[in-house]
């Protein structure tokens, strides 16, 4: 297990050492994007507001608040991962079109973003769910908001982070999935494990 | 204290103790935590572990939602017929829900369907969602508030099985699911299961069973029986916290049940995440509290 810090613009040198189970940090341009803003792209055709070339987004809805005396400019409160499965439908086109090197989020993703991983060389790292405290703690600035119509969620918050993380990589550029492996082992346990515990529950008289 | 009095005060009371709730996990939930840490000393487990409770150290010191994700509001409501305010409870608790957004603040978390528009208060309609239960008799409301994030929302499930599926049936539905959305929702979890005759039934009382205290056992012998034997067996598989491997995967399971149509059984499944945000107060007659959930804490 490794340990390394990544600084935006990330390029695809700075991933390709990178293995499922290694921890990164990040320093640089963190941009929250989640179930809209992926539909708003690759459904709706709308182009982002923001350039993510380079850069890395993140599957999260924060609570953010409005600095008082300050109109327009925000201060985050606790911002963790959200699902990032939800994102499956649409994350490899978004990948293709972003050019975005890092995902962060919450549990596995699937082949598919596997796939766009290993095509166009970026990494799908997990952030500890529901530690949103400790994430925010590591946003230097709210520089600014898109498309904050679509709610505080769903909006697209830009953030300068310093050293966000422990992320742990489980998507890496070879497409290898941490969460895929641990899913196929969990499955093979369970198979014998329900049997068992079937033979103890014939409660029908 | 007149009606306007004690309508202000209820109000101020449940505003405040659904943010604290957003705020610190019960005590129940954090002493399994610390336990089920202890067993743990592989490399990731370790790293999550120690994420998660430096989570809830800064969210103490820092005075902020431990999660960013504070869901929509629950209320479980065991009111007494004699509560002064029982004509006022749910207006009261739709104020209580506003005004805790802006003290928590909480994250916008209510979207009108059909509309698809964030109200940006978290409330809509019917949300809070209230449920009611009458206690006769009695002049006190315990009140649950229950704030269940999208994440562990997701793998909520509900089926019901012809009978001769048997427990058998509930058992797989069960494994499937956690073994698949699961993994994805801030394990260890709190299992909820409920087994009734209808679906919607089971599906109430598999929310319900998140509520009962961690450690508590269902009424029924076999429904203690079963609750340890899935324990195990899910433990056994080793799901680790956030879902990267380790010595656990649950933090209880709970099973609530109601008699069944005899040609049906239906089962459902709730779960909980780590951040398990349940809390429970107690509110006298005289709006004097006691919060069961947090022991001596007082708002």
């Amino acid at each position: 297990m490794k340990s390394k810090i990544l600084t935006t613009p990330i390029s695809n040198e700075d991933l390709e050492t990178l293995t499922i189970g290694d921890i990164v940090y990040l320093t640089g341009y963190l941009i929250t994007s989640r179930d809209d803003v992926h539909q708003r792209l690759i459904k709706q055709h709308k182009p982002l507001p923001i350039d993510l070339a380079g850069r890395a987004i993140f599957h999260a809805g924060p609570i953010m608040q409005e600095i008082e005396g300050q109109p327009g400019k925000y201060r985050v409160i606790s911002i963790g991962p959200t699902t990032s499965m939800r994102m499956e439908k649409y994350q490899k086109e978004f990948i293709r079109q972003t050019g975005l090197k890092l995902i962060v989020g919450k549990g596995g993703m699937g082949p598919d973003t596997a796939g766009a991983c290993r095509e166009y060389k970026a990494i799908h790292a997990v952030f500890p769910g529901g530690c949103a405290v400790l994430a925010a703690n590591c946003v230097e600035e709210v520089e600014k908001v898109e498309w904050l119509d679509l709610g505080m969620p769903e909006a697209m918050w830009v953030m300068r982070v310093r050293e966000f993380g422990p992320l742990i990589v489980s998507i890496d550029t070879s497409g290898n999935n941490l969460f895929e492996n641990n899913k196929k082992a969990f499955n093979i346990k369970k198979d014998e494990l329900v049997e068992e515990i079937c033979r103890h529950v014939d409660y029908l008289q | 204290m007149n009606t306007a009095e004690q309508l202000e005060k209820f109000i101020d009371i449940m505003a405040r103790f659904t943010v604290y709730t957003g705020k610190y996990l019960p005590d129940d939930v954090y002493a399994k935590l610390q336990d089920l840490r202890e067993k743990e000393d592989a490399a990731l487990a370790t790293i999550v572990y120690d994420a998660m409770f430096e989570d809830l150290r800064l969210a103490h010191e820092l005075d902020r939602p431990l999660c960013q994700d504070t869901g929509v509001i629950q209320y479980f409501v065991q009111v007494g017929s004699r509560f002064p305010l029982l004509d006022h409870i749910e207006n009261a608790l739709v104020e209580a829900v506003k005004k805790a957004t802006r003290l928590g603040p909480l994250r916008h978390n209510a979207v009108e369907v059909f509309e698809e528009k964030n109200t940006g208060n978290n409330v809509g309609k019917r949300i809070p969602w209230i449920d009611w239960e009458l206690v006769p008799d009695s002049d006190e409301a315990t009140i649950y508030v229950y704030m269940a994030g999208g994440g562990c929302s997701l793998p909520g499930i509900a089926r019901v099985l012809m009978p001769l599926e048997g427990y058998e049936g509930v058992v797989k539905l069960v494994f499937d699911q956690v073994t698949s959305y699961g993994i994805n929702a801030c394990p260890p979890l709190l299992i909820g299961i409920g087994i009734a005759g209808s679906v919607e039934v089971a599906a109430k009382l598999s929310k319900k069973a998140l509520l009962r205290p961690i450690g508590s056992q269902n009424s029924n012998p076999r429904g203690a029986e079963l609750e340890a034997l899935i324990e195990a067996g899910l433990n056994a598989i080793k799901i680790g916290p956030g879902g990267l491997g380790g010595e656990n995967s649950v933090m209880g399971v709970h099973i609530e049940e109601a008699a069944r149509h005899p040609a049906t059984i239906a089962a459902a499944l709730s779960t909980g995440c780590w951040a398990h945000r349940r809390g429970v107060i107690k509110i006298k007659a005289d709006m004097e509290y006691q919060i069961i959930s947090h022991q001596g804490v007082v708002l």
